[in-house]
Parts: C-alpha cells; sequence; structure tokens
C-alpha cells in the first residue's frame, strides 16, 4: 500500500509583508503516499535546513482539519482539490508521480501575508468581536433543558457552526468576500432561540465590520462552497441575507 | 514549604458553597483596578478571560496560534460530562464525583473532583445559553449519550465536534469582551518567562512570534492555560505547536510540578504509518460504544479481516472484561491492546494495531444510524488510511493523548507561587492518575467560568500589591535570559535538526516511559536523555534569526524544555514504586494483569521543586485522604 513518488514543488517564498516574494522550485523525491501534503513540507525543511536555507514558514496546529490553522492554494485550489478536507489532511495518495505542485498562500487584501504561506487572518476575529456572540455573562443561565430546539433547527445551527474558519471562502471567492463565514456564524445563532433577542444588531453590525475589513461583496460565485473543508452550504449567505434585510426594514439598529 | 492543598472544613457536599461564603470579595468598583494576564486560549483560557473580563477585570490574554480559536481544545470530539440525570438512569453529582475518583485509580483530591462535578451542571446551562448546538432528541431536549467506561449516560456532545463548540462559544464569550475593551488579545505570542517580584507572580515575558521582540507585560495575578505535555512523546494526538514551556519554566522559576509521570494513553488513535508522521490522529473513544475490538486469534492469518471467520475471532476486551467490554476504560483498554501485539497477535503493515469492527453495529441498526453517529469521524479515518471503514475494520493503536500530571495547585487553583493559578490541563487537580472520557472539557470549563472568577477574587482583594512597572529589574533578568538562551540556540549551527533531535526524545519516552514501564527500562531512558540534551546543545541546527517569523527557532525552545521535563517525568516515575491508572510499572500488577496500586505508600500526590540543573529535584508529598470513597482496587470485569 505505501507508494513512494517523485513531484516537482513550486512554493510561493516572500520573506516579510511588504517585500516582494516569488515562486520557487523545489524536487521532492521518494515522498510516501501515506503523508499529508504538510508533512512532505515538513521532509523538504529539514531538508533545507541541513542545508543551511530557509525553511517554508507556513501555519498549521491540530493536523486533524478541525482548528483551521492551515490553509493554502494548492494548484489553484484552496485546500486543494478534494473536497471537504483541509490542507493538513490533504494526502500525497491523490497525486501521481512526476507531477508539479503549485503552492501559493491566501491572496486577498484582508489576509495581508506575513511570511511564505502564513498570513494574517485577524480580520476573520474582527468579524467576530462585530457580533458573532451571544451575550450572557457566565452564572445565571436557566437550565439547560428549559428552552426546547426543535431537532432539525439545532441540526442546522450545528451544520453552520461547523466552520473553522480557516479564510478558505474568502481565498476561494473571486471578490475575496467572508460571506459564507460571517453567514455561518450569523446563521448558526439566528436558528437558536437563544441567539434571536440578538440577531438583527449581530446581522447588521457583523457585515459592517466585513465591508470595513476590506473584504469584498458575494456574487454567487459559490466557489467558496465548492472549497469549503467544511462544506458549509452558500443557504447561510441566503439566511444571512434575510436576516440582514429583516434588520434594516423591521428593526432600529442601525 | 509544607503542601497546604486549603481543602475547606465541613461535609464534602458543602465544602466548595461554604468557602465561596468565606472568600474575600473584591467591590464591584475596585475590580477594574487589576490586572490580570491569562496565558493560553483553550476551554480554560479562553473561558476564564471572558469570564474575568465579564466581572470586571482587565485581561489581557495570551496565545501563540494566530487566533485564539485554534487552541487544541478544538480537537476534542467525544463529549462533555455533567450529572444533569436527563435520562433518568442513576446518575447523580455523587456518581459523577464516585466515577471520576475511582477512574483515576484514588489519586486525586476528593474535595477538588467532587465541586467539578457539583459544577458540571451549570457548565451545560451555560453553553446551551451561549447557543453550543448540542444535540438533541425528537422532543428538542438534549440528548445524552455513555462514553468511555461510564455506565451511565451523562455525555452531552455535538456531533463529533464538541471540543470545537465548546471552544467557540468559550471564544465567542472572549470576543464580545475584547470588543468590549476589557481584554486585551495577544496572539502569536509565546509565553517564555514568569516574573516573580517579592514572591508574587507580577508578570510574563513573551516572545511576539512574528517580529521575534521579546515584549514584557505586568499584571497583579497571572493565570496559565497551557495545557498539557504530551508531545514530550513527539508523537501525540497533541497539535503541534502544543507544549510545556510555560509550565516547565514556570516550575523553574520555583512552582512545584505534580506527577508528571501520570501521562493518558489513548487507546483508540490512527496507527502510525512511517518515519514522517508528524502526529497521530484520535479516533473519538465513543466508537468503542458501537464498534467491538478483536485481534485474530491466529496471528499468521494474513487474509483480508473480513474474511476471518467469527470462530477466529478473539475479542479480548469482551472475554476479559464481560461486564465493561469494549467500554473498559482508556488506561485499560490500550494496555490490552499492546498486549496482544507484544504477544504478536497486532494487525496491519506494522503489527501495532487492532481491529475496531462495525459490521456487527451496522447490521443491527442500519449504516444510515451509524452514519449520523460517526459520519465525520468514518470520514476522518477514510481520509487519511485510505479505507473505508463501513466496509473494512478500523485499524487502531494507543497513542499519547492527555496528561495528568501538571502544576500543583491548591483548591483555590493557585499553585506554589502566589498569584500564579493553573487551570485545566495544565494543572494536576482533578483526574488522578487516569481521566475519563468526556471529563477534560468538564474539568478545562469548571475551571474557567465558575472556579478562578471567586478564588482569584479572594487572592486580590486579601493581597498587597505595590504598584509595579516592567521596567522592574525582575522583568530585565528575565529578559535577558530568554535572548541569551535564543542566542545560544541559533548561534550551534551543528548537524541535526529539532524535529529529529525531538523524535529521538520522543521513542525514548514511548519505549520506556509510555504505556508500560519497568524500573531498569527507566534508569536506561533516564541516561539517555541525559546524553541527548547535552546533544542538543552541541549539535542541534537552528536556522534564521530570532528578529523574525522563525518557526524552527519556536521549536527550539519547546524542545530544549522537553529535553529536561522528560527526565522530570523520569524522576517522577521512578520514584512511584506502584502502578496506578496511566502509571504502569510492570513490578506491580495483579495476577490479572492490573495495575496494583500501594495505597500504603504511594496515596499522595508527588510534588517536585526545581533545585538547579543537574541537580535532582526536592520531593514534596501531599497525602491523599479518601474519607467519602472506599479505596478499592478497581475492576471492570
Amino acid at each position: 500500500m505505501n507508494k513512494f513518488i517523485s513531484l516537482t514543488l513550486r512554493i510561493w517564498r516572500q520573506k516579510r509583508p511588504n517585500e516582494k516574494g516569488q515562486f520557487e522550485t523545489y524536487p521532492a523525491k521518494d515522498i510516501s503516499t501515506d503523508i499529508s501534503i504538510l508533512e512532505m513540507l515538513d521532509v523538504i525543511n529539514e531538508q533545507l535546513t541541513l542545508e543551511g536555507k530557509d525553511p517554508i514558514a507556513f501555519d498549521h496546529d491540530c493536523r486533524e482539519g478541525i482548528c483551521g490553522m492551515c490553509g493554502a492554494v494548492v494548484n489553484g485550489h484552496p485546500h486543494g482539490s478534494e473536497k471537504g478536507t483541509t490542507l493538513c489532511q490533504l494526502h500525497m495518495r491523490h497525486f501521481s508521480d512526476g507531477d508539479t505542485i503549485v503552492i501559493e498562500p491566501w491572496r486577498s487584501r484582508a489576509f495581508p501575508i506575513i511570511k511564505d504561506l502564513a498570513v494574517d487572518r485577524s480580520a476573520l476575529d474582527r468579524i467576530i468581536q462585530a457580533g458573532g456572540y451571544i451575550s450572557v455573562n457566565t452564572g445565571g443561565a436557566p437550565d439547560a433543558n428549559a428552552i426546547p430546539i426543535a431537532q432539525e433547527a439545532a441540526d442546522k445551527a450545528m451544520d453552520a457552526a461547523a466552520c473553522i474558519g480557516c479564510g478558505a471562502c474568502v481565498a476561494a471567492c473571486p471578490n475575496a468576500s467572508a460571506m459564507l463565514f460571517s453567514g455561518a456564524k450569523i446563521s448558526h445563532l439566528a436558528l437558536l432561540p437563544q441567539g434571536k433577542p440578538e440577531a438583527a444588531k449581530r446581522a447588521i453590525h457583523m457585515l459592517m465590520a466585513m465591508d470595513a475589513l476590506g473584504f469584498g461583496n458575494c456574487s454567487n460565485e459559490r466557489e467558496c462552497e465548492v472549497q469549503c473543508p467544511k462544506e458549509i452550504s452558500i443557504v447561510n449567505i441566503a439566511r444571512m441575507n434575510r436576516e440582514f434585510l429583516k434588520a434594516s426594514f423591521f428593526s432600529s439598529e442601525k | 514549604m509544607s503542601l497546604d492543598a486549603k481543602i475547606p472544613g465541613g461535609p464534602l457536599a458543602d465544602k466548595w458553597d461554604r468557602h465561596r461564603f468565606e472568600l474575600k470579595l473584591v467591590n464591584p468598583a475596585n475590580k477594574r483596578k487589576f490586572e490580570i494576564i491569562v496565558v493560553g486560549t483553550g476551554l480554560a483560557g479562553s473561558s476564564a478571560s471572558a469570564s474575568l473580563a465579564e466581572l470586571g477585570y482587565n485581561v489581557k490574554t495570551f496565545c501563540i496560534q494566530d487566533s485564539p480559536r485554534r487552541a487544541h481544545s478544538i480537537a476534542a470530539q467525544g463529549g462533555i460530562n455533567a450529572a444533569k440525570n436527563y435520562p433518568n438512569d442513576g446518575d447523580s453529582i455523587w456518581r459523577l464525583f464516585y466515577d471520576t475518583v475511582k477512574g483515576g485509580d484514588f489519586r486525586a483530591r476528593e474535595a477538588n473532583v467532587y465541586r467539578l462535578a457539583q459544577i458540571s451542571n451549570t457548565i451545560i446551562d451555560h453553553c446551551v445559553a451561549q447557543g453550543i448546538p448540542f444535540a438533541r432528541d425528537y422532543g428538542g431536549l438534549l440528548a445524552n449519550r455513555s462514553f468511555g467506561g461510564a455506565q451511565v449516560s451523562r455525555t452531552f456532545y455535538a456531533r463529533g465536534q464538541t471540543g470545537q463548540q465548546l471552544l467557540l462559544g468559550a471564544y465567542s464569550a472572549l470576543s464580545r469582551q475584547i470588543a468590549e475593551k476589557k481584554i486585551e488579545m495577544y496572539p502569536r505570542r509565546e509565553m517564555l518567562d514568569l516574573v516573580i517580584i517579592d514572591g508574587q507572580a507580577r508578570g510574563i515575558v513573551a516572545r511576539n512570534l512574528i517580529s521575534g521582540e521579546i515584549e514584557r507585560y505586568a499584571a497583579d495575578a497571572v493565570v496559565i492555560c497551557t495545557g498539557g505535555y504530551g508531545n514530550v512523546f513527539f508523537l501525540s494526538t497533541n497539535a503541534m505547536a502544543s507544549n510545556a514551556s510555560a509550565t516547565f519554566r514556570i516550575y523553574k522559576k520555583g512552582a512545584y510540578f505534580a506527577n508528571p509521570c501520570f501521562t493518558q494513553i489513548h487507546p483508540t488513535c490512527i496507527p502510525v504509518h512511517g518515519t514522517y508522521q508528524a502526529k497521530l490522529t484520535l479516533m473519538s473513544e465513543s466508537l468503542r460504544n458501537d464498534g467491538r475490538v478483536w485481534v485474530p486469534k491466529n496471528p499468521e492469518d494474513k487474509i483480508s479481516p473480513q474474511q476471518i471467520p467469527e470462530s477466529e475471532r478473539n475479542y479480548y476486551l469482551e472475554e476479559k472484561y464481560p461486564s465493561f467490554g469494549n467500554l473498559a476504560p482508556r488506561d485499560v483498554a490500550s494496555r490490552s491492546a499492546k498486549e496482544q501485539c507484544d504477544m504478536g497477535k497486532g494487525v496491519g503493515e506494522t503489527g501495532l494495531a487492532v481491529y475496531l469492527d462495525f459490521a456487527d453495529a451496522i447490521k443491527r441498526d442500519g449504516k444510515e444510524e451509524i452514519e449520523k453517529k460517526y459520519g465525520n469521524l468514518f470520514q476522518m479515518y477514510e481520509k487519511i488510511t485510505g479505507e473505508n471503514p463501513y466496509e473494512t475494520p478500523m485499524m487502531i493503536y494507543p497513542a499519547v493523548h492527555y496528561t495528568m500530571g501538571g502544576l500543583w495547585v491548591d483548591y483555590n487553583l493557585m499553585s506554589t507561587i502566589d498569584g500564579l493559578f493553573v487551570l485545566g490541563e495544565a494543572n494536576f487537580s482533578d483526574h488522578g492518575a487516569n481521566r475519563l472520557g468526556a471529563s477534560a472539557l468538564m474539568q478545562g470549563l469548571a475551571d474557567g467560568y465558575f472556579i478562578i472568577p471567586y478564588t482569584i477574587g479572594g487572592y486580590l482583594a486579601g493581597t498587597n500589591l505595590p504598584e509595579l512597572s516592567t521596567e522592574h529589574l525582575a522583568f530585565k533578568e528575565a529578559v535577558s535570559a530568554v535572548e541569551s538562551q535564543i542566542k545560544t540556540l541559533l548561534s550551534i549551527n551543528g548537524k541535526r535538526t529539532v524535529d529529529d533531535i525531538h523524535r529521538e526524545l520522543g521513542l525514548i519516552m514511548w519505549d520506556y516511559c509510555g504505556m508500560s514501564r519497568n524500573n531498569n527500562g527507566l534508569q536506561e531512558a533516564r541516561g539517555r536523555v541525559q546524553k541527548l540534551r547535552a546533544e542538543f546543545w552541541e549539535n542541534v541546527i537552528v536556522p534564521g534569526s530570532d528578529k523574525d517569523f522563525n518557526q524552527s527557532l519556536e521549536r527550539a525552545c519547546r524542545v530544549a524544555d522537553f529535553l529536561e521535563f522528560g527526565e522530570l517525568m523520569i524522576i517522577d516515575a521512578l520514584d512511584r514504586q506502584e502502578s496506578c491508572g496511566g502509571h504502569f510499572n510492570e513490578a506491580y500488577q495483579t495476577e490479572e494483569n492490573e495495575a496494583q496500586r500501594d495505597d500504603e505508600n504511594f496515596c499522595h500526590v508527588s510534588a517536585w521543586e526545581y533545585t538547579g540543573a543537574d541537580n535532582e529535584p526536592n520531593f514534596h508529598k501531599e497525602p491523599l485522604s479518601f474519607e467519602n470513597v472506599e479505596l478499592t482496587q478497581r475492576s471492570y470485569k
């Protein structure tokens, strides 16, 4: 089962945020098809280190597809072209001997490059800070079963809440929009009775933050949905738009 | 210093209430005058930051990732325990308390564990109010399942992503306080030293991981929530950046480290595939609810598992433990798997794996039902291994997962250094020698949401805290020590990479201080770790510069600490001449190969005090007394 392949890698190298970057070519020889693409980068980095060169910087942490820390564009697809897969879970068995793999960072005005493949995604945190929460202080919550929630609503909320905040949707979108990310959080909370009191305020404030942070708008390209490693549906964007319209027409929120 | 756990008097069930009443309060208007540093943004750190900020304290929160939402609590799959007894199956606070003490093989503090069980219910209430999309029954009420060795269904879950959802809940509360300007968030910062002034924890020194600057932060109290030390084994289920540097450097500054040899090996991980593997992936233990664990009776059988007839299979957990079967506690299940593989019965390419088979469950409940419960786990397994677990039995093997040891804390979660509090996996307090499934999330959130907000107030209200600035000599000294270590690391320019040395350390620890241990092996390991450490400081190569985004340097600092910390684990394992929970010394086992405790000599917490490089640490004992549960031999027959 364990096969070995050799590849050519074209990887974006950029020392600092404002410096010019360029692609560099690296041979990757005898790569086990059982390892992930990040483990392959580990192997390359070990070689670069021993040769006295600067290893490739890339963000990663849990390596099991849940923390959302990793991400790069592989052959034109954020997280690569496997469906529902983060970069750390993209295994080399999906490539063939002799392939060339092009790896570059997320490209978006809102995500400045830090170094090589690592980008600054703190803009996503700021969208959440604008309203992606339910305002309850610790203590004083009613019994957890006091408010029944229909299974279907809970399931839909969970579907939306599965977002890992990796930013692939932004990287995939021709407008670099964060609509899928924002829509997922707005939907998750709007679907639950606990999130209703602040739904209007949340939708308006999060969308305003998104605009102010330099993300683009949605023009229904649906690339985000295709590339999302957690397969978050664009139904969430529709739901966000409804929440936003409702809020604009019927609430006093500005 | 004598180890006083400061456990309040009175009956067990009243201790926490009584203590909360006796703790001094900080006047609401005065809370804004206090600065608190929280390091780490997992469940404990995020929940503590948010709760303290809600009360009015000024909080500075630090994490090593690019966002506080990424801490490794996010990877917890299975669930969170609470004694709600919603299913009406006989659960109670007392039963959760009892199960946790027994599961920990009677090496945890009764009072702490009872408090944890009491708080468990409040956590669920709060999380639902935050909008955590827990699984629900058709009637809209919360669903529960039985999990990891529990005979009642007390585990709440959000598909296979409970840790993620709970962490995102805590992160949202944290984000709200950032927006309110009550929390200043410092991502991509790594704490590299604690600053102690006049015996009080008054600040930290941290490296800005983007610019490389060494920064200073002062506070009135410091709360450490930096998780466990499982990555000392190199391969573990921990995230790549999880490390012991904060806790270990605090130990070197004088805080005691408790029970470092208590590590938990999780039975259901995806087996190792090769040398370049960077980490192991856990499959939720909930899989054991429906999966059956087996190995072929005849190890020569190299045919595919589906073709092996029922009569040729050994369902060893069901046979050995008829009442718990596949749900035997983690340490028992892990050791049993190792036992089978050591006998040559292991499966897969490496022979280091056993089957976890869902064929019967699929026959019984249908594929759809199984998919509903475990769909995302099956998908994850298939992604990693390229095999479809609906058709071929999964292969699993134990891996390091959680560390019960940690910085010693009293009932207030304060360490032996005044003003230094330690929460979550980073402390040692609640799980004894073995943690039960779905208890880590409970403990992290109990510490952060519902304990620290009270106990830190008691400390701040009763303590004289002089004004200070980061120009204080103690800050300067800490900065220069950190800078000089970094300079040294960058100047060695040897021939072995950080990962190469880390991998070797991991193998030593796994072979000799892992699932089972013996005195000779531990002695051997100690020598090898010392030698490897010496080699590290002569022969490591760390490329790049200090004033840069330098991930090799980050790892080098962490591995430097692991190389010292590993020896402390071995010292502790050698000292504890008994077996209990996750610490299994082969010389101490029952006839049925279970851990044989020695309650007469080892019913205590071992707390170690640093005495300088290459010196033996000092041993301090906190005796454990069990007034409410009877010490028994654990039996899962």
